[in-house]
């Protein structure tokens, strides 16, 4: 390194240039629009995560279990999701539904949402329209990897995103995702 | 012999042949529900139609015998057509359950009408509805919606067991597979009307829900259940660990062999594969210390094993053998006592109660390799008088390979006082077993599933039964462990594999002569003495 580089002067001179550029570009926009020039927009900063942007509405988000009217899955086992999964982090465990009409339900259906890479296959696989990616719900992290493991129970409770996309039902903490 | 031509293609077949046979000889395949070649010809199906020069319609191959100069089509536009209109009667009705059908994957609905049908359904109203997931019997259940009314079931149960639980009743498309009144599909051959079931209709009760079939990897074995040796596929569940309960041996399959098992197996060998995954299984070599159990290392237990056998003199060593060894491991075990020069080896021991038998395929004899342990020539002694010496302390060191003296015939005291009298008792087996409770060293054996090997059935067919698995927990192979013995005690080198095994056998016993893994191959092969 050069010893002109080693005092930064001038990288810290061009980085002010830069922000400055920014600032006063985005203020042109913003007077320009003020004025009555609509199409001119600066940037804004949204106050996330109070302010969201919405959504797309195809978003793919975390997973749901839909539920029949009496509340159990619609899920029948087939294995498709947990087929078609690339992740392979779908663990599905098959039983007897007690409407011997519908036969097969899952006892137990399992994803490691640390393992998926989110890319819908299951719920294009899905015959039964049972699992879907509609929650809106984005911010799921934790701080163990047990914690990313959503159950049966929990992937059921979830509500579909209301109509402005917004998430309806509150993220599921799972008991061992303590802070 | 009649020569005819069919696609283009001339053959010469036996007179008597159909022509589904005939086509499948030139490799051929003419789509067919109903026809079965073990079984009587229905033509119920009317899928296999082909197109016949010189005859105006199309006819069915199944029930069309060849005859000279036959020419025939079974690609014409005609016969196409006709199949894809065939295959929509088939599903006019059919409730399309595939979701929760244990037999999608490997239905022939699906697969036919990807290939023959792919048609757009103009069926708009209500489907017949009948009766779902009914119990037939203790192993098979009906979904009388899914059936397509081929009939294999009922000419089953008609022409193969004779039992003739079941019937076609009602008429037209209220037609439906049912049991006669007061009748249970509960033959001891009841489980081969799933496999012969084209479509999800019968399925096997302890299969239902428990593994799709594209998870399952499948190996060639040979079924251990008794004398007959039938040729069977393993299905094994290793994908998916969380199916079926953990269980990794789910089903057994038979595999067609002409000359022993035709296309069938018994139920009590079908469904009697629980003990590869049983909760009894011994999955570390342990050493018995007063009350406490110890688990050792194989490195540490075969130097202790090879020290108990050689420190007693060869009179005061007597092993019972069991007739549920490979001819591989028998013949390592006799390689083994010669070494010692233990003679007290046998490998008889009778059952509590005598096996049942019929004139079909099951055998009273139990055990997969009696006719092998025979013909390696092992032993000679009497089985009852080395438990005797046992007994009276002139045995010192017993050897107990699977067997459970305590469900044998001989009466429970002379079993105790024989194991308790002996100072060290080894046992090598799969399962603990209430004998195996009394063995101061525990061999795990691998179970057949988890390993190579040969067994040589009643007739004297030496069949293959190959590895599906990796061995549970730390047990090997029976030959693995009788290799690395005979290597502690005498210094040889020790096989690598189970054909080294079988090569030296061959090499040694007259009866195995010039065999190999190669010349067995996927039929079996007769001992010397068994060939006509
Ligand atoms: S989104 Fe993709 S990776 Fe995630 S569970 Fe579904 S199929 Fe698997
Ligand atoms: S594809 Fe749908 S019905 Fe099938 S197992 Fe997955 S969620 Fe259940
Ligand atoms: S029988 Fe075949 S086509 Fe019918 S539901 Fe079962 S898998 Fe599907
Ligand atoms: S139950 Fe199966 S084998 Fe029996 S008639 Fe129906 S489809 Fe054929």
């Amino acid at each position: 390194m050069k010893p002109v580089q080693r005092v930064y002067l001038r990288e810290v001179a061009s980085g002010l240039v830069l922000t400055a550029r920014h600032f006063f570009v985005n203020m042109g926009r913003h007077l320009a629009h003020a004025l009555g020039r609509t199409e001119a927009r600066g940037a804004v900063t949204i106050q996330y995560p109070e302010e969201r942007r919405p959504y797309a509405p195809r978003l793919r988000s975390l997973h749901r279990l839909v539920r029949r009217e009496d509340g159990s899955p619609r899920c029948v086992a087939c294995m498709m999701c947990e087929t078609v999964c690339p992740a392979h982090c779908i663990y599905i465990v098959a039983g007897e539904h007690p409407n011997p009409d519908i036969e097969k339900v899952c006892t137990e259906f399992t994803i490691d949402l640390g393992k998926c890479v989110f890319c819908g296959y299951c719920v294009e696989a899905c015959p039964e329209d049972a699992i879907r990616m509609d929650t809106g719900i984005l911010e799921f992290s934790s701080y163990s990897r047990g914690g990313m493991i959503y159950t049966k129970e929990t992937l059921l409770s979830l509500e579909p995103a209301g109509p402005d996309g917004k998430p309806r039902s509150p993220v599921p903490i799972p008991a061992d995702r303590t802070p | 012999m009649p020569k005819l031509t069919i696609d283009g293609r001339p053959l010469e077949v036996p007179p008597g042949t159909n022509l589904i046979e005939a086509a499948r000889r030139l490799g051929i395949e003419i789509p067919h529900y109903c026809y079965h070649p073990a079984l009587s010809i229905a033509g119920q199906c009317r899928l296999c139609v082909v197109d016949i020069e010189k005859v105006p319609r199309p006819q069915v191959a199944c029930n069309t015998v060849v005859a000279e100069g036959m020419v025939v089509h079974t690609e014409t536009e005609r016969v196409l057509e006709t199949r894809k209109s065939i295959m929509e009667f088939h599903l006019i009705n059919h409730p399309l359950d595939c979701p929760v059908c244990d037999q999608a994957g490997e239905c022939w609905l699906q697969i036919y009408y990807m290939k023959h049908g792919l048609y757009d359904p103009r069926m708009v109203d209500e489907k017949v509805h009948k009766p779902k997931a009914v119990p037939l019997g203790p192993h098979v259940i009906l979904d009388a919606e899914r059936c397509i009314l081929c009939s294999r079931c009922v000419r089953f149960c008609d022409e193969v067991t004779g039992t003739s639980e079941l019937g076609i009743f009602h008429r037209g498309d209220r037609s439906e597979i049912g049991l006669f009144p007061g009748q249970e599909l509960a033959n001891k051959y009841s489980g081969n009307v799933v496999d012969i079931c084209p479509v999800g209709a019968l399925t096997d009760r302890d299969f239902r829900f428990q593994v799709r079939v594209w998870y399952l990897d499948t190996q060639k074995s040979i079924c251990p259940g008794c004398a007959r040796g039938c040729n069977i596929e393993v299905h094994v569940s290793r994908r998916r660990v969380h199916h079926a309960e953990g269980r990794r041996v789910v089903r057994l399959k038979p595999r067609f062999n002409e000359a022993v098992n035709k296309w069938w197996i018994c139920d009590a060998g079908r469904y009697g594969s629980a003990f590869v995954d049983g909760d009894t299984r011994l999955q570390a070599p342990a050493r018995r210390d007063g009350e406490k159990t110890l688990e050792v290392a194989w490195t540490e237990m075969i130097p202790l094993a090879a020290g108990r056998l050689r420190g007693y003199r060869a009179d005061e060593i007597g092993i019972l053998a069991s007739p549920k060894l490979s001819n591989e491991d028998l013949f390592l075990l006799r390689r083994l006592c010669d070494a010692l020069g233990v003679g007290a080896v046998d490998y008889r021991v009778p059952p509590a109660r005598p096996g049942d038998e019929d004139d079909f395929l099951i055998r009273a004899d139990k055990n997969a390799n009696t006719r092998g342990a025979e013909l390696v020539g092992l032993g000679g002694a009497d089985s009852r008088a080395i438990l005797a010496a046992a007994r009276e302390r002139r045995v010192k060191c017993l050897w107990i390979f699977c067997h459970d003296l305590l469900a044998s015939a001989w009466p429970e005291g002379e079993v105790l006082d024989g194991l308790l009298g002996a100072e060290t008792v080894i046992f090598q087996g799969t399962n603990a077993n209430p004998t195996s409770a009394y063995a101061h060293l525990v061999l795990p054996a691998a179970a057949y599933p988890e390993r190579e090997g040969t067994w040589t059935n009643f007739e004297g067919r030496v069949q293959r039964f190959r590895q599906a698995l990796p061995p549970l927990g730390r047990a090997l192979p029976d030959w693995e462990i009788l290799g690395r013995l005979l290597q502690e005690v005498q210094g040889a080198p020790r096989p690598a594999r189970a054909e080294d095994c079988f090569r030296d056998l061959a090499a040694t016993v007259p009866a195995f002569a010039g065999m190999s893994y190669r010349s067995i191959g996927d039929a079996g092969q007769l001992v010397q003495t068994a060939r006509p």
